[in-house]
């Protein structure tokens, strides 16, 4: 979705496109909006420091000599007195995918220009975001009362609970931060800040509904990110 | 103006896909929750995980991320990278192998 505006730039699809973008004078990208490339270079790091501790993690799990966690027990939940295996983590999961959803929908609508239905659906990606985060405080405090400790827990190998916190509650945090500015963005896109061109914080560009585009961008890599750490430490 | 910018492939994409695309990330995660529920086990159990891991990731990035209509050079820019990911993993493992191996070496046998 770049800009005809910038730069004059036209769009090829394809290597011819990448071959243009690459080879192009001064800048790369040329029509993207940069807040959307930087975005996406964080990402891209992102990606990075998200991908060593996931390895770290296997690499944890790969070369201790004591079982590991029984993840399904570990995190089953009872429903009367049936425990149910991993119940919380996957509304947890049903909740993460719905609030992506409704983040692209917000891009698209943003794009369409629709105000009200834009900031309604950013609005309910955020209660989305908002529960996520409350369900697992939820699955924290219930594993410290069990006596998960980052040095020790009585399930099995003592690397679990070091792993179980740092990877979790880096992504808690991503999801945290990206409740935060869901909140605020709900809030400019009701005061039509968009629709203005208000400019936003430390810039003197103008606003747009790219910036939209640029918080689902962050959104849906936490949901990504949200997959990796399903399969991988859950499930696996 | 949707019309125009729709031809220049820069807009707004129907409303229809990001439903399906949805619908689907739904089915999936069901399906990847069946596999812990009916508790497969080994190989069977790994592959399906990592399958439905990547559809997920790829559905993802490829509609929700719009990488799939996005400019090849980003395309690449992105998704190169990921193979020093890869190349981290592998070297991990055997890392990782090594490691259980000296440790059951010395551990359990004395060396």
């Amino acid at each position: 979705m770049s800009d005809l505006k910038i730069e004059g730039y036209e769009f090829k699809p394809g290597f011819k496109g990448m071959a243009k973008d690459t080879g192009s004078d001064q800048t790369m990208f040329k029509g993207v909006q940069w807040g959307k490339v930087m975005m996406w270079i964080f990402l891209l790091s992102d990606t990075f420091v998200f991908s060593c501790f996931l390895i770290s993690y296997m690499k944890g799990r790969a070369s201790t000599v004591v079982d590991w966690p029984n993840t399904s027990e570990v995190f089953s939940l009872h429903v009367g007195s049936v425990p149910v295996p991993l119940l919380l983590i996957a509304i947890m999961t049903f909740v993460l995918i719905t609030s992506s959803g409704t983040m692209a929908l917000a891009v698209k609508y943003g794009y369409e220009k629709n105000r009200k239905m834009c900031g309604w659906l950013i609005l309910a990606t955020a209660i989305g975001g908002l529960t996520f985060v409350g369900m697992q405080a939820f699955e924290w405090s219930k594993l410290i009362h069990e006596g998960v400790r980052p040095w020790d827990n009585p399930f099995g190998a003592k690397q679990f609970g070091s792993y179980f916190f740092m990877i979790t509650g880096f992504h808690g945090t991503h999801v945290s931060i990206g409740v935060i500015f869901l909140f605020i963005y709900a809030y400019k896109t009701f005061a039509g800040h968009f629709d203005k061109e208000k400019r936003g914080w430390f810039t003197t560009m103008k606003g747009g509904y790219v910036e939209i585009e640029i918080l689902g961008l962050y959104w849906h890599f936490v949901d990504l990110v949200w997959v990796f750490i399903f399969a991988f430490f859950y499930l696996w | 103006m949707e019309e125009t910018k729709k031809k220049e492939g820069t807009s707004t994409h129907k409303i229809g896909i990001y439903l399906w695309i949805w619908g689907l990330l739904f089915v999936l995660s069901f399906f990847s929750y069946m596999v812990d529920w009916y508790a497969f086990q080994g190989l069977l159990r790994w592959s399906l995980i990592l399958i439905f891991m990547f559809l997920k990731a790829g559905l993802i990035m490829a509609f929700f991320m719009h990488l799939f209509w996005e400019r090849y050079a980003l395309v690449n820019v992105l998704l190169w990278p990921m193979t020093a990911i890869a190349c981290f993993v592998v070297l991990m493992v055997a890392e990782g192998q090594y490691t259980v191996f000296t440790r059951l070496l010395y551990f359990f046998t004395g060396g």
